[in-house]
């Protein structure tokens, strides 16, 4: 059940390139599913709510939840500031979560940036289930790789990719991803930028596959009343609509997103404007 | 206890405080965070007749104390807002104020026609000043011969026991001299006020940041200007019922529009950032009432113009 709460930070603490904080959510917390996203009220000058993807539950302080938090702009530098035993509005769980196999199947996981932050603890729920997990973490060079250790941890196996090779092999997370996807027939997840999402869904869809990604879309509310955060989804009927990331989302199955054209709105999406004469 | 009950173009509503069309979608993402019974009633977001897709993204960009947006009246079309909203609102008992748009004097007549025979349609707020149109030319509100023909056929085509409330930009010289066209065209009430149209440019790229180009302003950078526009509104029409509405994020905030000449408010972008705030502004609102001793709201409606307190 999504709720909203004055949350206490039981940690804020830098974590690699980012920083991890740690809130107590009591009755919230147990509702976490990876792929569950929180909505944090920032600092009274910015009055939009900040979305995070939750990273991990854990029953310290009665239900807790975790966070990465990369303070590029100042709400999120605001965040980072914050010290333990400071409150922060909150309203979690939100979304719709990653959807986990009923069979022990292989999974392969693919993460970009922080973009790997909610895989950790999925890979842990699909291991349990009997799934062996490998994890692909990548970034644009080894100062923004995140959670490789970590990954380790909950994996079989970990590919570290990195655009400018500072940092494992050097190439895109799909290079890894084509190996494995050649080698077997997994079930793709992946969190991280568009581009590497829209990379990740074509070459799972080469090879007979369907991601399940995890956007992230700039969003006002967090709850589905403001519609920002909309992109061009293709729904069960075939018709493409403009779809609320935080309600329909975050996770969408990526042969249902029209990748390349997020950031406009199809011709033929329901209810698009006519084509203009003049 | 001061009574929270507002009576608006001959319609009673349980509080002063209502949600603000296009900030609180029709009302069920709401529900989970607040009753809204509570509250005067659910503004919905402005329905057209067809499905509309909306803009582009980047839709949205945060500025000082407030926000621009681009959305672009994206929506379901009245068939499935009928069928889906409109249907859930009736169900779970919440007051249901209509917001239409339309492109054409027309498209508003069709659309009052088919709310006509809706019972659960308590109020009809009219959007004739969406400034994320194609052209300016349809936001009728900027002028008074297209403001007066859409709510005269809005007026003429739905049952006169439902009010209708023009909802009017900021963005003309005299604000009054439309609300003054609307009332004589038969609007019951006036929304004052929608969002005023802005833009923000990226400085790395040097382009327009949202994917509509300019996109209106609201939250709290624009309360002044809509506490002036309220003013102005209830100084010609002192009798005319005004839905107060800009950058309201608490009961003070409230009341300003109520000593301003506003007969109730809404509460909008500020949802975004608490959901809860039209109950929160409302109870805190009421608290202040009755600090100040009035025992109704209407009591406090346009006080600011007949010397404050004394």
């Amino acid at each position: 059940m999504t709720a909203q709460a004055d949350a206490e930070i039981l940690s804020v603490r830098r974590d690699g390139p980012y920083w991890q904080m740690s809130f107590a959510a009591p009755g919230i917390a147990d509702g976490f599913r990876p792929g569950h996203f929180v909505a944090i009220a920032v600092d009274d000058a910015h009055i939009l709510r900040r979305a995070f993807s939750i990273r991990s539950a854990s029953t310290k302080a009665g239900g807790a939840l975790q966070i990465i938090v990369s303070p590029k702009g100042p709400g999120t530098k605001w965040l980072v500031e914050r010290r333990p035993g400071d409150l922060i509005n909150v309203i979690a769980p939100l979304g719709k979560p990653f959807r986990l196999p009923t069979e022990p199947v292989p999974c392969v996981l693919v993460g970009g940036g922080y973009g790997v932050a909610p895989l950790f603890e999925l890979a842990s729920q699909l291991r349990a289930r009997g799934c062996p997990v490998e994890i692909i973490v990548g970034a644009g060079d080894a100062q923004r790789l995140y959670g490789v250790v970590e990954a380790r941890r909950v994996s079989d196996a970990v590919h570290v990719t990195t655009d400018d090779g500072s940092a494992g092999e050097h190439g895109r997370v799909t290079d890894p991803l084509r190996r494995i996807l050649a080698g077997g027939h997994p079930a793709v997840y992946a969190c991280g930028p568009m581009g590497m999402l829209q990379a990740v869904s074509e070459v799972s869809a080469e090879f007979g596959a369907v991601a399940q990604c995890a956007v992230e879309e700039s969003m006002a509310c967090g709850i589905g009343v403001c519609m920002t955060c909309v992109l061009p989804v293709i729904g069960d009927d075939g018709v493409t609509r403009m779809v609320r990331s935080c309600t329909e989302g975050p996770v969408f199955f990526g042969d249902r997103v029209r990748w390349s054209e997020v950031g406009t709105v199809p011709a033929d999406t329901l209810g698009a404007p006519e084509p203009r004469d003049d | 206890m001061t009574d929270p009950r507002v009576t608006l173009g001959g319609v009673d509503f349980a509080g002063p405080a209502f949600t603000a069309s296009g900030c609180a979608a029709a009302g069920r993402e709401l529900a989970g965070f607040f009753d809204l019974t509570e509250i005067g009633g659910v503004v919905t977001k402005s329905i057209m007749l067809r499905p509309r897709s909306g803009r582009p993204t980047p839709r949205m960009v945060e500025t000082p104390s407030g926000m621009l947006n681009s959305i672009g009246l994206q929506g379901p079309g009245i068939e499935s807002f009928l069928e889906n909203d409109l249907a859930w609102l009736t169900d779970h008992g919440v007051t249901a104020v209509v917001s239409i748009a339309g492109e054409t004097v027309d498209e508003f007549a069709q659309l009052a026609r088919i709310l006509r025979n809706e019972p659960a349609v308590k109020a009809i707020e009219v959007n004739i000043s969406c400034p994320n149109v194609e052209s300016r030319g349809q936001v009728f509100a900027c002028e008074v011969m297209s403001a007066s023909s859409v709510i005269h056929q809005v007026r003429r085509n739905i049952s006169s026991d439902v009010p209708i409330f023009a909802k009017l930009t900021p963005d003309v010289t005299s604000i009054a001299e439309i609300a003054l066209a609307c009332h004589n065209a038969g609007a019951d009430g006036l929304s004052v006020m929608n969002t005023t149209l802005g833009m923000a440019i990226d400085p790395d790229t040097l382009r327009p940041i949202l994917g509509g180009v300019t996109g209106g302003l609201s939250g709290p950078a624009i309360r002044p200007m809509a506490v002036r526009c309220v003013w102005q509104i209830h100084q010609v029409l002192p009798d005319v019922p005004i839905l107060g509405m800009g950058g309201i994020a608490n009961g003070e905030d409230a009341l300003q529009f109520i000593a301003a000449g506003a007969s109730a408010v809404s509460v909008g972008t500020m949802t975004f950032h608490d959901p809860s705030a039209p109950v929160r502004v409302q109870r805190e609102l009421l608290g202040l009432l009755d600090e100040r001793g009035f025992t109704t709201v209407a009591d406090a409606v346009g006080i600011a113009h007949r010397g404050g307190l004394t």
